[in-house]
């Protein structure tokens, strides 16, 4: 069992020619295993910055970040260990693949560093984690610039599963992908939770996916946490103006078109 | 509507690596003068490839085994795209065509500010236009992407992934060209943010009669914004309608696969947790 605690974790940034930022202004949250928060809100309202934090890409303004209890580790081999236990599949695929290592050398890197499987079987385990994410045993000699959008994103989610970590930190990671691999992606995650107890924070603005895969969803906005919740509740009856906002902002063709031309379907 | 702006025939890609790959056989399409086309399709099956290859912005192994891509001008002139050699393509390019670069967040030089970047594009391609001038455009574009003017000196890290893709929306418009290709430009944007991209561009668009192909697997999205969409499968078009027809009357079979698939945001949990 691991839980991560996100305490009272403000975030301020200097704008260039314009102030400051408050990215983050008092956070607080907790992730334990076996557990999917799904985090949304608008376009800058500080959800990579929280991915960053947890993952100490980025130090926290003021407040901390609690693993089991104890501060995580900021540096050295402790940091390094934390990041295999503690995986992050970042929002951008193309910037986050390296273009000059093949597909292999992405997942299996972090398969040998973090000894989950041994080294005979490594070759076996990149295919099962490829399969998983249903892309074609066919891509592992290519580069990151040899496979389209989706395969990317997936490639970046096979690597972060890699190491089997107790935790994932999932921002924006099937954004690319059309319906059907994205549940099928979703549901791949729900199954590893099932049996291994992984603990997810999906991070998305698609709030369908989210109440869907996720047991609690918090509302970000502008920094603060403006709602925080069940799934069913946040998303069916929303409290803050701007999550009813989102909510009714989400694309429903059904009446769209019954508004449009005044028909069913 | 039937006024051509662009005329894809029997097009096809392929890459010829050890095992080729044929991302693109035989697709026609046209994209009329003024609309939204929107490409949909399963992830892989070639949307990219066909927006890189009717640009002419494919690299080795790629190869174009066969087909006519021909833009019929506003000024009525009809131009071969394939036969253009590679100065006049790329002339051609920025002021005719704009793309937003599918994963476009990440395409930003790093050590310029984002204002400076915008700036750039006028300075090259619109050279008497005054350093004043320059700036009011660079805000006014920041301003229609809702990233808003006061981040003109901002550097793409200091930026969120959505507000970088709205910068290289931002940068695609900026010479009004008159097609614009969006690969996936608001994979990171939010409903509420999104449609107000969406309702800037429209009104660009009716102001300056611009043709806009718009690519994304987010078919909901699409059936609201297009006037006709393609849905593509394994490097083929296999339906082309109006948004209407696709939604009421879809043909064919995987269309409606699509249709059915994505999840409805109000209906029961399908899964039990
Ligand atoms: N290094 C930085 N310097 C200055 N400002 C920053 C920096 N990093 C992030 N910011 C600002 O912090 C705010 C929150 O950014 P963040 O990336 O967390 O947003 P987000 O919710 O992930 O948005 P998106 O959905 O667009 O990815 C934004 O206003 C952003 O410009
Ligand atoms: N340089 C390359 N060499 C070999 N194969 C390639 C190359 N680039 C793309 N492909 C393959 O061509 C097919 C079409 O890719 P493309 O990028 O056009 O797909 P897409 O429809 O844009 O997908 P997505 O929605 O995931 O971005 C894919 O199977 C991809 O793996
Ligand atoms: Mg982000
Ligand atoms: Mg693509």
């Amino acid at each position: 069992m691991t839980t991560i605690e996100v305490r009272g974790v403000s975030k301020t940034y200097r704008v260039r020619g314009a102030g400051s930022i408050d990215a983050l202004a008092d956070v607080s949250f907790t992730l334990s295993s076996g557990q999917t928060i799904g985090m949304v809100g608008q376009s800058g309202s500080g959800k990579s910055t929280v991915a960053k934090i947890l993952t100490q890409m980025e130090r926290p303004t003021s407040g901390q970040v609690l693993l089991d209890g104890a501060p995580v580790p900021s540096r050295g081999a402790a940091l390094r260990a934390y990041r295999q236990r503690l995986r992050m599949v970042f929002q951008d695929p193309f910037a986050s693949l390296n273009p000059y290592h093949s597909i292999r050398h992405h997942v299996e890197r972090p398969l040998v560093l973090s000894g989950v499987v041994p080294p005979g079987e490594v070759e076996a385990e990149v295919h099962r984690l490829l399969a998983k994410v249903q892309l074609d045993a066919g891509v592992v000699d290519r580069r990151p610039h040899e496979l389209s959008g989706g395969q990317r994103q997936r490639v970046a989610i096979a690597r972060a599963l890699a190491p089997r970590p107790s935790l994932l930190v999932a921002d924006e990671p099937v954004s690319m992908l059309d319906v059907s691999l994205r549940m099928g992606v979703l549901r791949l995650l729900s199954d590893i939770q099932a049996a291994d107890g992984l603990g997810v924070l999906y991070i998305t603005h698609d709030l369908a996916t989210a109440r869907y895969f996720s047991d609690e969803i918090i509302v970000l906005n502008q920094g603060r946490v403006v709602e925080h919740g069940s799934a069913d509740e946040v998303i069916l009856r929303p409290r803050h103006p701007y999550t009813r906002e989102l909510r009714e902002a989400s694309p429903d063709p059904e009446s769209f078109f019954a508004d449009r031309v005044g028909g069913a379907r | 509507m039937s006024d051509p702006l662009l005329s894809v025939r029997d097009f096809s890609v392929r890459y010829e690596t050890a095992a080729p790959v044929d991302a693109v056989r035989d697709v026609s399409l046209t994209v009329h003068r003024g609309e939204v086309l929107g490409l949909a399709g399963e992830s892989g099956c070639g949307k990219t490839t066909l927006a890189y290859g009717v640009q002419r912005l494919l690299k080795p192994p790629a190869v174009i085994p066969g087909g006519s891509v021909t833009w019929h001008d506003a000024d009525g002139t009809d131009t071969d795209l394939l036969a253009l050699g590679t100065d006049a393509m790329m002339a051609f390019r920025w002021d005719k065509i704009s793309m937003v670069f599918q994963g476009a967040m990440s395409a930003l030089n790093p050590v310029a500010t984002v204002g400076a970047q915008l700036a750039d594009v006028f300075e090259v391609h619109r050279p008497a236009m005054s350093r004043r001038a320059r700036t009011a455009a660079v805000v006014e574009l920041l301003e229609i992407v809702k990233v808003g003017g006061a981040r003109i000196k901002s550097y793409p890290h200091e930026l969120s992934g959505g507000m970088r893709q709205r910068i290289m929306i931002a940068m695609a418009l900026a010479l009004r060209p008159q097609l614009v290709v969006m690969d996936e430009p608001t994979t990171a944007l939010d409903v509420l943010v999104q449609r107000e991209i969406l309702r800037e561009i429209t009104s660009l668009r009716e102001a300056f009669g611009f043709s806009v192909v718009f690519i994304t697997h987010d078919l909901p999205l699409l059936l609201e914004i297009s006037d006709r969409i393609a849905v593509m499968r394994a490097g083929q078009i296999v339906e082309i309608d109006t948004a209407e027809q696709i939604w009421f009357r879809p043909q064919h079979e995987y269309t409606r696969t699509l249709l059915s698939s994505f999840p409805r945001l109000t209906a029961e949990r399908k899964v039990a947790r």
